[in-house]
């Protein structure tokens, strides 16, 4: 199930396997058969450690998901409970334990395991519930870092950017730095640490003094990287709010990938069989798993859109030669053979099936005159195009009233390619989308000049145009077909965040310091000391690895792009990457924004 | 190599599937389609039950993962339980009975109630890791030494042990404690130790400190703001007077009243608070809006039970106007009570006057409500502007290209249609939109000034035959041959 892990570079599967082995053994504490109980949050990142099977064999024979009344009457020896630490939660399972009937027999016992950390608050208000000494074993499982794919891993932490700069609330960076010690625990110290960026600078100081503080303990462990570069959000704000245009980003901005699954419209998956079209319709989202395991989706996710249709022919011709093959299967010893490659070409084509019917409802979408739209101004903005002055477009989109978070996207996007917007022109669209989405907005507009993306210029100065220039950001000649540089994931913008790391290892920052210096927060470089015998001596042609760590978020687009950077002949590094989450603009800018209440109609 | 392509060729060339082209690599959306195709086609030669490979569930969960065993299990075994298990049997559908909330790590959101500092009796099971790394390093050894420092105490926080900080006692000792949280940036011990302080502490004092603790006073914000703590919280609002978001927060308490005249009232009231110039404007206007919308509301209540006003009759309303944006309110207000003098304060210009709606806004928003009431003339009368020589002239602030497209998504006819179509001043812009809404007569006026007989000779077809639109546009190239010679 899990073998997409160990394709890449590093061997994800130990991570894996680490946080399989905890669950085993908090599992066999809580001796006799058991049901879970689950914060249904977590059951999507929980599915990436552990399928039911390995529940299974260790006597998990129910499952349920969390919510207020009796428990449904399982004849189990113990009861569990996975849950984040929130207090909503504890209610409910105060209630849970409260409505449970004392008078059954046998007892069932009361469990919890708290993720990914044991909070004493929690405690002490199931204690004031008088249910505390209900709990037999209450335990945390410290699921910081999760592996999504062979060079992929997330903490999942929706709230992580919102929490570190509007909340001054840098528990998510702790977190961060708790799973960089776990990774090195499992993969060697990593000697050279970089960073940009004030999270990134507070996580590397966590991480050195967690380090100090476990003197002894001297990991052994041969580095299996060799650089971590950790990356705040803020220092590239741009990346998200423009349209991912890579086949896996697309996906993402119009469907949203979670936890590797997507749901989608069924209405182009339906089983058409003949003789029944039409008939009952599947009413409920198709859902399907995005990983490397499938060779058809491995292949094709990081290509720009527009490559993905002859990619996407090309199959169906070899697959459809490929069942073609029986008639000219003559001797039983040739349809033996037929017969044996079956599984693996009904497979590749319910794959390619599947991907076409995706492409097929993306390409609805990207043909749109509003796709194309709005692509045009995003584009504008990112060449540096008319970025000083009210946009026509948006100014529609907010007379027909248009998705407010779409506006939000745009208007943000303009402002930081223009390091600010201009007084008049912000207090414009300010007052617009105040008139236009109710008052009560204010409180998001505020959150996201908090946090930079929306702001009056304040130095007179755009630094934008240099900072386009230095890095190349804005490629004209971009080739979507056989790309030849990053900035094909976006059609033309190559993201900020990527180049700095592509920049970091050829030629090294010191060739940008101006740049950097025009970026938000401090840059700097830390070494670790490994004990003489781990130094490693690269052989000849081998490359280096590097762990890109975004704080505050990443999305599809720039992991298709270090990707990208990874499989280059003579790059001589190859990516891996960690993120708090897996975001897009859509997402990002609704983390960001105020929670009101529902309307009251 | 060349076999395969060899094989590849004498397929193409044998087999049913030569219908399609796949030498066109141009075109994406056709590829996709032969792909589609070619797909399809092969389920007539594999029978489709058979995914034997992995095994998924209609919902794509795979059989045995751990969301889809939870509705497996579940609905297995609770079949008698007071009609729940058909909405547990839903999972995630039903889940929506308690509020969802999103940020998964973070724990200075957890916090309720007292923390209670004689918490003793906790078993030591919580730092078992897996990496050695992390594994207990020897400072816990000596765990129950009463001489922990400031810097043990936080560390041993950090690792959900059990600290009494109770030897805590001089403020001095109390904010070193407080600083040291901080500078460990784990939200989970900034906020114990925040309770501690503020259970012990003088509230001025607790106040004062904070002023010039920025990161603890925002999650002693944010921890009052989960705990529903509003008293404190606003006084601490009231006392420290700097930050503009925290003015806001206090606004935001609004949202949570539901009665209309306490929330006007709890509006006013942030009028007078020190937001920015900008932002002052802003909930000014906010308030005024509401305190229209009332009167408005309690107005039209009146009007439409009374059952006297044709136009409540006809178009009854759909919801109540409280609390709707302002241009939903114009557009509202265009449309059942365009007519009003703008002494009412439920007219349109008395909206548009009061809250300095710019004309762009106004004309798209009227042109919208008139257009949906198919008031041609009020639509025409909005674009009519008189010089002081008494001609007329029509002016569109937005540009006639917009007029018609909202004027087509209200349906209306092609003579209405084709009056603004024709105002369109660009050529090209004109000649799609009157191509797109059938407006014969302006395409072929148009082309007739472009002197275009190829364009309007073709445009022949598309008209009916025998119609009025023919027989001009033969006139026409008549003339054209006439005058060309």
């Amino acid at each position: 199930m899990a073998a997409h892990l160990s394709s890449g570079r590093v061997n994800l599967t130990a991570l894996r396997e680490a946080g399989r082995r905890e669950l085993r053994e908090f599992l066999d504490k809580c001796a006799g058969s058991k049901a879970i109980v689950w914060d249904e949050y977590l059951t999507g990142p929980f599915g990436l450690i552990a399928q039911y099977s390995l529940l299974k064999e260790h006597e998990v024979e129910k499952m349920f998901t969390l919510k207020p009344g009796r428990l449904p009457p399982a004849d189990v020896k113990n009861i569990i409970f996975f849950v984040r630490p929130k207090l909503e939660l504890m209610d409910i399972i105060t209630d849970n334990v409260l409505r449970e009937d004392r008078g059954r027999s046998p007892q069932r016992d009361f469990h919890i395991l708290f993720v990914p950390r044991r909070s004493l608050l929690c405690e002490q208000w199931l204690k004031e519930q008088g249910v505390l000494g209900s709990f037999i074993h209450r335990e945390q499982y410290s699921l910081d870092l999760i592996p999504f794919d062979g060079d992929l891993l997330s903490m999942e932490s929706e709230s992580a950017f919102k929490e570190c700069y509007l909340e001054s609330d840098q528990t998510s960076l702790y977190h961060a730095a708790k799973g960089l010690m776990t990774l090195q625990a499992l993969y060697g110290t990593i000697p050279q640490i970089f960073g940009k960026g004030e999270c990134a600078r507070h996580v590397a100081n966590m991480m050195i003094r967690m380090k100090r503080e476990f003197p002894g303990s001297q990991n052994s462990i041969f580095p299996v990287f060799d650089t971590l570069l950790l990356l705040d959000r803020n220092v590239d704000l741009l990346t998200p709010l423009a349209t991912q245009l890579t086949y896996e980003g697309l996906i993402d901005e119009i469907y949203g990938i979670q936890n590797t699954y997507v749901k989608l419209p069924p209405e182009k998956f339906a089983p058409k069989k003949q003789g029944e079209g039409g008939k009952d319709l599947p009413t409920e989202p198709k859902k399907l798993q995005l990983n490397s395991a499938e060779e058809l989706y491995a292949e094709i996710r990081d290509k720009n859109f527009n490559a993905v249709g002859s990619v996407l022919s090309k199959k169906a011709k070899i697959i459809s030669a490929a069942f073609e093959e029986r008639h000219h299967a003559k001797t039983v010893g040739e349809i033996k053979q037929f017969v044996s490659q079956l599984p693996h070409m009904q497979a590749a084509r319910s794959s390619l099936a599947n991907h076409t019917s995706i492409a097929e409802l993306i390409k609805d979408i990207t043909t749109s005159e509003d796709f194309f739209d709005n692509l045009t101004v995003e584009q504008e903005f990112m060449s540096g195009i008319d970025t000083d002055k009210v946009n026509n477009y948006i100014e529609d989109c907010i007379a027909q009233k248009h998705p407010l978070i779409k506006i939000l996207r745009l208007v943000c996007l303009q402002s930081v390619c223009n390091s600010g917007l201009k007084q008049k022109v912000l207090d414009h669209y300010k007052r617009e989308i105040l008139q236009t989405y109710g008052y009560e907005h204010i409180l998001t507009l505020n959150n996201l000049e908090k946090a930079g993306l929306l702001k009056p210029q304040t130095s007179g100065r755009n630094n934008y145009p240099t900072i386009r220039k230095t890095l190349r950001l804005w490629m004209d000649d971009v080739n979507e077909q056989n790309p030849n540089d990053i900035s094909y994931v976006y059609s033309g913008y190559a993201p900020l965040s990527v180049r700095l790391a592509q920049l970091l290892a050829r030629p090294g920052w010191r060739s940008i310091e101006e740049v950097l210096k025009m970026l938000p927060g401090p840059h700097f470089e830390e070494r670790q000391q490994l004990p003489t015998g781990l130094q490693k001596k690269r052989q000849h042609g081998e490359n280096r690895v590097t762990l890109v760590f975004f704080l505050g978020g990443v999305t599809y687009a720039e992991i298709a792009a270090l990707r990208f950077l990874s499989q280059m002949e003579d790059g001589g590094t190859e990516y891996v990457i960690a993120t708090t989450k897996l975001i897009n603009g859509t997402s990002w800018i609704k983390s960001l924004m105020d929670k009101l209440e529902p309307a009251p109609f | 190599m060349s076999r395969a392509r060899a094989d590849e060729e004498e397929y193409w060339h044998s087999s049913k599937f030569r219908a399609f082209t796949f030498d066109d690599e141009d075109d994406e959306l056709s590829q996709l389609k032969e792909s589609k195709r070619a797909v399809n086609s092969l389920r007539d030669i594999v029978d489709d039950d058979d995914d034997d490979l992995e095994r998924v569930s209609w919902s794509g969960e795979p059989v045995g993962s751990i969301s889809w065993s939870i509705k497996e299990t579940a609905s297995s075994s609770t079949s008698s339980l007071e009609g729940r298990d058909s909405s547990l049997q839903k999972g995630s559908s039903s889940y929506a009975a308690f509020p969802k909330q999103v940020s998964s790590y973070s724990l200075s959101s957890l916090f309720k109630g007292e923390f209670c500092l004689s918490f003793s009796a906790l078993s030591d099971t919580g730092v078992k890791n897996y990496a050695p790394e992390l594994r207990r390093p020897k400072a816990e050894y000596k765990d129950y030494s009463s001489d922990w420092n400031p810097k043990d105490t936080v560390r041993r926080m950090q690792r959900g042990k059990i600290c009494s900080l109770e030897r805590f006692r001089s403020l001095q000792d109390k904010l070193v404690l407080l600083d040291e949280a901080v500078a460990g940036h784990d939200g989970n011990v900034i906020t114990a130790v925040l309770i501690f302080l503020k259970r012990t502490l003088r509230r001025e004092i607790l106040f004062r400190e904070l002023e010039v603790r920025q990161v603890a006073l925002c999650h002693l914000i944010h921890f009052l703001k989960e705990t529903g703590e509003q008293k404190l919280l606003l006084d601490l609002l009231r006392l420290c007077f700097f930050s503009l978001s925290l003015q806001l927060s206090q606004y935001r308490e609004h949202l949570n009243i539901q009665d209309v005249e306490k929330r006007r009232e709890f509006l006013k009231g942030c009028i007078g608070l020190p937001f920015s110039a900008e932002d002052t404007s802003h909930i000014q206007d906010h308030y005024t809006l509401l305190e229209r919308q009332i009167i408005i509301e309690a107005n039209d209540r009146h009007l439409e039970t009374a059952g006297q006003s044709e136009i409540f009759r006809k178009y009854p309303r759909k919801a109540s106007i409280l609390n709707m944006p302002l241009v939903t309110t114009l557009f509202y207000s265009c449309f059942y009570h365009y007519t009003e003098a703008e002494g009412t304060f439920s007219s349109p210009t008395n909206l548009k006057k009061t809250f300095k709606i710019p004309d762009k806004q106004y004309v798209l928003t009227a042109l919208a409500a008139r257009a949906k009431l198919r008031a041609w003339d009020d639509v025409d009368a909005l674009f009519t502007t008189k010089n002081w020589l008494g001609y007329t002239k029509k002016k569109a602030p937005i540009g006639f290209h917009r007029v018609v497209e909202i004027l087509q998504r209200n349906n209306a006819p092609v003579q209405v249609l084709q009056e603004y179509v024709r105002l369109v001043e660009d050529v090209e812009t004109r000649l799609n939109l009157a191509t797109k809404y059938k407006c014969h007569d302006v395409v072929i006026e148009t082309y007739k000034d472009l002197k275009d007989r190829i364009q309007l000779t073709a445009y022949k077809c598309k008209v009916e035959r025998g119609s009025a639109e023919e027989e001009k546009i033969n006139s026409i190239l008549n003339n054209m041959v006439r005058n060309a010679y």
